[in-house]
């Protein structure tokens, strides 16, 4: 069982630091970067599947910034087989378009049954690249996956989606881009064996120069969108928090609203 | 005097994976420890599924060989553990830091067979280990411990009580300090009659006989122990007969800086948690962080907590390099960590006032936790008695 697992480095949540550069562009510097949250849900779905079979391999791929073998270290801590890493000074400021075709171009030079892919990032949070790679590819595209039941010897996969009412399954023959999120389950810890181990695991490095795509569509230079401005939403004027019984409560918002005419 | 021609004495620089293993841990400490910490001091009660989660995250490991499953860490990087762990709980802390102290003697002076036997288990987090060498008429005072190893064919018998051992109604295994016959020569010095064992229980005649109730480190727990009559074999002996004190003296050089880690932990802990209200807290129209009295406190909170963090990871590099001042450097990294986190955390309750004093935050028990690494791995008193020898040239 081969898994591809997309992995982005992106500015930790946690931190609340995230800010733009001068250049309209995210300031990865500003924040320390961690892996992806629905990538590490991802992750640890693949790590179960390929626990549970007994055999397999899970090679990371990521298209990133020069400095993202310390964030990818962690993922490899999980017990990831391998990573590879796409990046290039053009790659900078790339769009979902862009991101989508690079990572497809790169899936082109790798061996997998399965592709798994966060259903977005936090910090991009378009929620388009898994399913744009799968049409690059011509595969099939299981989304919002909670369950992922692979069976090898059909070579074909089925997938739990939530629904309103419980869940549906799909199936598709393999190979496929499955997208997941935190239904699938809390990621592990890497443990301390884990990441000591994690030292030793191979990074492979290619810049665009390795990969079969047109540059010329490619990178920031193409980049389809632009961020014309960002701004903290204004500070908020004095709430009233009403509390106390639902009668009280229902009655202060009545004259609350009477007062400002609206009823 | 060292002269232009003696090596460079070693200082440290974090290696990347000392970075990886301390940020893991702290994650780890900050996700599931944090939350736990409150109710543990409240409730008293070992935190078994604490023990659990460092054993599965290997971190229980730390201390041991690699051929027996354990992740042959360095004094430095066991001390980035227990120090990360501390911040959170300090009772957590002193989980790694017990296990390391009572294994100690085993791994520094258990032949092959005896590690083989015992490390894997112990790595693994499966078995804990308690250290049993004090009694309660002998403290300070080692050699004047009454605890006996009698041999009897291939065992020995030992009979006694220790005192204040941690971890002493959990472990599986007790490292025992007891007083062997060696021959009955009566001028033989006390402090080379003791022997070391590795006791195996539960085994008939071993009684744990009481838990303390202690100001702090309410978690973990603090047993008295009786010995009547236990039968051990020759084979569990670590080291030869007489050696007992030595390989006790041996111990501490290596697991005081265990204990100034959890002291510096427990400091930053506070110093977190003080820094934090003092930006919230609005007084007079102000942050009270800005005001200089509030602000003067934290400054030296904050220099003398890093400043025992760098005593104690120099100390490390130090000890672990072979210095031939290993005591005095252990004891000197211990004596200030102690007085330190004592110190932060008594200003930690008074930056916060009377918020400081009640159990909505955690730091007066914090300065409850803090009070014991003044008291236990040898009292401060006994540090400078170790520190001053070693400057003045022992009296021989």
């Amino acid at each position: 069982m081969r898994i591809v697992v997309l992995v982005k480095p992106v500015p930790d949540p946690a931190s609340a630091g995230e800010r733009l550069g001068p250049d309209g562009r995210l300031d990865r510097a500003a924040v320390p970067a961690v892996v992806n949250g629905n990538d590490e849900y991802v992750l640890e779905a693949a790590l179960k599947l390929i626990e549970a079979a007994g055999e397999g391999e899970i090679t990371l791929l990521s298209m990133a910034p020069t400095n993202a073998p310390e964030t990818l270290r962690k993922a490899l801590a999980m017990g990831a087989t391998r990573a590879v890493h796409v990046t290039d000074p053009a790659l900078g400021g790339s769009d979902h378009v862009s991101t989508a075709k690079v990572l497809a171009a790169a899936l082109g030079t790798l061996e997998y049954d399965m592709v798994f892919a966060g259903i977005d990032s936090s910090d991009g949070v378009g929620g388009v690249v898994p399913a744009a790679i799968a049409a690059h590819l011509g595969l099939p595209y299981l989304s919002y996956a909670a369950k992922i039941e692979p069976d090898m010897g059909n070579r074909s996969v089925r997938v739990r989606r939530i629904s309103a009412t419980g869940y549906d399954v799909l199936e598709a023959p393999l190979p496929v881009v499955i997208g997941g999120t935190q239904a699938l389950g809390e990621p592990r810890y890497p443990s301390l064996k884990g990441i000591m181990a994690a030292r030793n695991k191979e990074i492979v490095t290619k810049s665009l120069a390795d990969l079969d795509v047109d540059t010329s569509g490619i990178g920031g230079a193409a980049a389809t969108t632009a961020v014309l401005d960002s701004r903290l939403p204004p500070a908020r004027a004095a709430t009233e928090v009403v509390r106390g019984t639902p009668a009280e409560g229902a009655a202060r918002i009545v004259d609350f609203l009477a007062e400002r005419r609206l009823i | 005097m060292p002269t232009v021609t003696d090596p460079p004495p070693p200082t440290y620089r974090l290696t990347e994976e000392q970075v990886l293993l301390r940020d893991a841990v702290r994650t780890l400490a900050e996700e599931r420890v944090v939350p736990r910490a409150a109710e543990i001091d409240r409730t008293g009660e070992f935190p078994e599924d604490l023990r659990k989660l460092l054993a599965a995250q290997d971190i229980l490991a730390l201390p041991f060989p690699e051929e027996h499953g354990g992740l042959g860490a360095d004094l430095l990087t066991i001390c980035l553990a227990v120090e990360q762990l501390s911040r959170a709980c300090a009772t957590t802390g002193l989980i790694l830091a017990v296990q390391e102290l009572a294994s100690l003697p085993l791994l520094l002076a258990g032949t092959d067979e005896q590690n083989a036997r015992f490390a894997p288990k112990l790595a693994s987090g499966e078995h804990l280990i308690a250290f049993a060498l004090t009694e309660a008429e002998a403290g300070s005072d080692v050699a004047a411990i009454r605890t006996t190893a009698t041999r009897d064919g291939d065992d020995y018998i030992i009979n006694g009580s220790k005192r204040f051992i941690s971890h002493g109604s959990v472990a599986d295994l007790i490292t025992v300090f007891a007083v062997t016959d060696a021959g009955a020569d009566a001028e033989t010095p006390r402090r080379e009659r003791l022997s070391c064992f590795i006791v195996e229980v539960p085994t008939p005649g071993f009684a744990v006989t009481r838990i303390e109730h202690k100001m702090g480190m309410r978690g973990s727990p603090t047993a008295e122990l009786a010995f009547d009559g236990v039968r051990v074999p020759a084979a569990n002996r670590i080291g030869d007969e007489g050696a007992g004190f030595g390989l006790a003296m041996k111990t501490f050089d290596r697991s005081r800086p265990g204990i100034a880690a959890q002291a510096v932990g427990i400091a930053q802990g506070a110093l977190d948690v003080a820094t934090a209200y003092a930006r919230d807290r609005k007084q007079f129209g102000k942050r009270i962080g800005d005001l200089q009295m509030v602000g003067a406190m934290l400054a030296d909170m904050d220099a003398a907590t890093e400043s025992a963090r760098q005593l104690l990871y120099k100390a490390c590099v130090e000890i672990e390099a072979g210095a031939p001042d290993a005591s005095r450097w252990s004891a000197m990294c211990k004596l200030v960590a102690g007085d330190a986190a004592m110190r932060v955390t008594t200003d930690a309750v008074q930056v916060l006032g009377g918020y400081g004093y009640i159990d909505e935050f955690p730091v007066e028990r914090m300065m409850r936790d803090a009070k014991l690494t003044q008291l236990y791995e040898g009292t401060q008193q006994i540090q400078r008695l170790v520190v001053a020898r070693a400057l003045l040239g022992k009296d021989s």
